[in-house]
């Protein structure tokens, strides 16, 4: 635990460095697209950081100055596979994004959607010295939680404090100077796999940049996708990527799950290629024009050109019906949404007060996707679009970049996590000494 | 159909630097305004090294300067003296050699001020310049003293300066004479020892300075009026009383010192002496006969 504070307090002080020079860019890598978006912040508007609970400092004035999207290139479901492609994406996403912005950016907040998440709850609770609640007490609470033994190759990306109890009363957010014996905490902690972060981390240092912060694609789609109410009673965020999907449950405006599954639109336009021998791009093409998962009669009667990039066009004019399409996309759709499912389930979204669903990510955008989800998924289903944020271009304001704006709304807003309080860690007398020798070990 | 290499839109990762170098604010200021100027400064300064770029680029000046003073409106053409006799205005003359006609950018009054002051006659000197005049007010010194000094004679004004020079005494036989060394300085008083001679300027000689300190009153027949150091203008009037009251400068008297306050002391000539003696011999034996 003292490894991870540490190197997610670093992460937090950059960001105060680049909140500070007054322009962050964020970095969503995903499987279809790369992102990059640079934000300008208004440093006169900085909210007080002492207003919250913790040290973290908001901002509310901040706005959009450069936006490009690439290509991806080298990332299969949501990870880093091929870093040499991978970052020569970043690079070309970055440069637009600086030219459109005419300024030089040098910290980045980025985002994964794959590299398999896991949710932990973890519960941690502690006796109060002097009967009411003070600062280090919330430091020391969040210190006495036991930590799961989430193994070898992980990495803890979040750990939130959701849910605060005194005594008998729960569900407080903020219990500072209140009065009580004995203060506990939910916490929920979010790993995904070490290999995956340090991949993207070192594509974004082969790019000249630092990174500043990390976030789950997950958890940022669910900040700008739900709105407020569904944040708050409870409901869930189903990110269709195209190679993951990114699944999140929300409550009390904390993230309590997330997960991911390795499935997404990219399977979808390799069913089509497959199913209809036609290239991948032609695949792509005709999945994005005349997609669907629910026929009709009179999609029997509407035929496509599938006429293959083979050189042949005289043979070669195949046509199909938008029911066969049809036919091909939705079963594979199906196992994508029975999969949420099944993290939904596991996630016991069926005990939440509220249980809208909310999908979101480029995938959602297959006509007919939300009443197949809501036979999937249950009853109250929505598409959702991300929140609309200053400066950003009208391109950049669908589905698909549900995870980017949440990246940004994330990057100006951050919730309160583990590292932002001050926890008493043991042996804090003999901490330099060990970390010289650390320092000698690492260098010797 | 043969696959095409797709175009990479990536830029390399050199572009990539060097265009994040260059939304440097600091590397783009540089770029766009520092290197400009030092290459042009650079180009300047090698051009403007060589001797014969210097000499042409001189030359060029100074034919500008000449062209623009050879102007008729700037030309001088006389200088005319005002308030100056004609010998002092000679001397003026000799003493600033100007060739006419003559740019007036060329002439620095101060300079010619100064050295037209340098005449002994001038007291004061104002010049202006008149469109081709340059025009010069004297305020001449008048002489009121000879002084004769090293065996020169000076002409002196009524604060002690020089006001000219003369080869001999009879050319101002007007001007009274005064001698020793430092008696310029006090021909202020002289003058007004002068002035307070009264009935003894016929006799008047000359007056001399003694011990750079006090005067003498020098009076034909080698008389002396010798005057104390403080407030000689009152000895040598009590001495003029006495002359009134008593005729005592018609008398055998060789020296009348006066210099202390109470009492006048007289020195009596020779032959003077001597037939007081007699007389007082005279004197005492009738006194013993009666």
């Amino acid at each position: 635990m003292t490894h991870l504070y540490e190197t997610q307090k670093a992460m937090r002080a950059r960001r105060r460095v680049a909140l500070q020079k007054g322009v962050v860019a964020i970095l969503d890598v995903g499987t279809s697209k790369i992102a990059c978006m640079i934000l300008q912040f208004d440093s006169s508007v900085q909210n007080d950081a002492q207003e919250a609970m913790t040290a973290v400092a908001n901002h509310g004035a901040f706005r959009v100055i450069g936006v490009a999207t690439t290509r991806s290139r080298g990332v299969r479901y949501g990870e880093v596979s091929t870093m040499e492609e991978t970052e020569r994406a970043i690079r070309t996403a970055v440069q637009a994004a600086q030219k459109m912005a005419n300024t030089r950016v040098d910290y980045v907040i980025a985002c994964l959607a794959g590299a398999e998440p896991r949710s932990y709850g973890v519960a941690g609770s502690v006796h109060l010295e002097n009967g009411s609640v003070m600062d280090y007490d919330i430091g020391r609470v969040l210190a006495s939680c036991d930590v799961p033994d989430y193994g070898l190759g992980r990495e803890a990306v979040h750990a939130m404090p959701v849910n605060f109890a005194l005594d008998h009363r729960s569900g407080l957010s903020d219990p500072r100077g209140q009065i009580g014996n004995r203060l506990s905490v939910d916490m929920h902690l979010l790993t995904i796999s070490t290999s995956a972060i340090e991949n993207l981390l070192r594509c974004i240092k082969r790019c000249d940049l630092e990174l500043a912060g990390f976030a789950s694609s997950a958890y940022v789609s669910g900040i700008s996708a739900l709105v407020e109410d569904e944040q708050e009673l409870g409901g869930a965020c189903i990110d269709l990527g195209a190679g993951a999907t990114g699944v999140s449950v929300f409550l009390k405006k904390h993230m309590i799950f997330a997960d991911s599954v390795r499935m997404g639109g990219d399977l979808v336009t390799s069913d089509i290629a497959q199913g209809l021998q036609v290239a991948t791009s032609v695949a792509e093409r005709i999945k994005t024009f005349y997609g669907g998962v629910i026929a009709t009669g009179m999609d029997d009667r509407d035929m496509i050109e599938i006429g293959g990039d083979t050189g042949d066009y005289d043979r070669d004019r195949r046509r199909i019906s938008r029911s066969e399409l049809i036919g091909v996309m939705r079963p594979r759709v199906e196992e994508i949404l029975e999969e949420v499912r099944k993290c939904l389930d596991a996630a016991g979204f069926d005990h939440l007060p509220g249980q809208r669903i909310v999908l979101t990510g480029g995938g959602s955008q297959i006509p007919g996707i939300e009443g197949l989800a809501s036979r999937i998924l249950g009853q109250q289903v929505r598409l959702g679009k991300p929140l609309r944020i200053q400066g950003l271009p009208q391109a950049a304001t669908g589905p698909a970049f549900a995870s980017s704006v949440g990246l940004v709304l994330y990057a100006a807003h951050p919730q309160d996590e583990c590292w932002d309080f001050n926890l008493p860690l043991e042996g804090q007398g003999r901490q330099p000494l060990k970390r010289a020798m650390r320092w000698f070990k690492d260098n010797w | 159909m043969p696959a095409i290499e797709p175009h990479d839109p990536a830029p390399s990762r050199l572009k990539y630097r060097l265009e994040r170098m260059w939304m440097t604010p600091v590397y783009r200021s540089l770029i766009r305004t520092g290197l400009p100027v030092t290459v042009v400064v650079l180009l300047v300064g090698n051009y403007l090294q060589k001797p014969e770029v210097q000499t042409r680029l001189a030359s060029s000046v100074t034919q500008a300067r000449a062209m623009i003073e050879s102007r008729p409106e700037f030309a001088l053409k006389l200088m005319r003296i005002q308030g100056a006799s004609p010998v002092v205005a000679e001397q003026i003359r000799e003493a600033v050699p100007l060739v006419f006609p003559l740019s007036s950018l060329r002439v620095d009054l101060n300079v010619l001020k100064e050295r037209i002051e340098q005449v002994d006659a001038v007291k004061t000197a104002a010049l202006f310049m008149r469109t081709g005049i340059l025009d010069v007010q004297i305020d001449e010194r008048i002489p009121k003293l000879v002084w004769r000094v090293n065996g020169n004679l000076q002409l002196v004004d009524d604060e002690g300066i020089r006001a000219g020079m003369i080869a001999n005494r009879a050319v101002r036989t007007d001007l009274p004479l005064i001698v020793g060394e430092g008696a310029a300085d006090y021909a202020a008083e002289a003058l007004k020892l002068i002035n307070a001679l009264g009935p003894l300027v016929a006799r008047f000689r000359g007056l001399q300075r003694i011990g750079e300190r006090r005067w003498d009153v020098v009076l034909d027949r080698q008389q002396k009026i010798q005057l104390p150091t403080d407030n000689p203008v009152a000895a040598l009037e009590r001495v003029i009383a006495l002359q009134n009251a008593r005729d005592l400068l018609e008398r055998d008297v060789l020296v009348v010192d006066v210099r202390d306050g109470h009492r006048p002391i007289i020195r009596l000539t020779a032959s003077a002496m001597t037939e007081l003696r007699r007389l007082r011999q005279i004197a005492d034996e009738e006194d013993k006969k009666l």
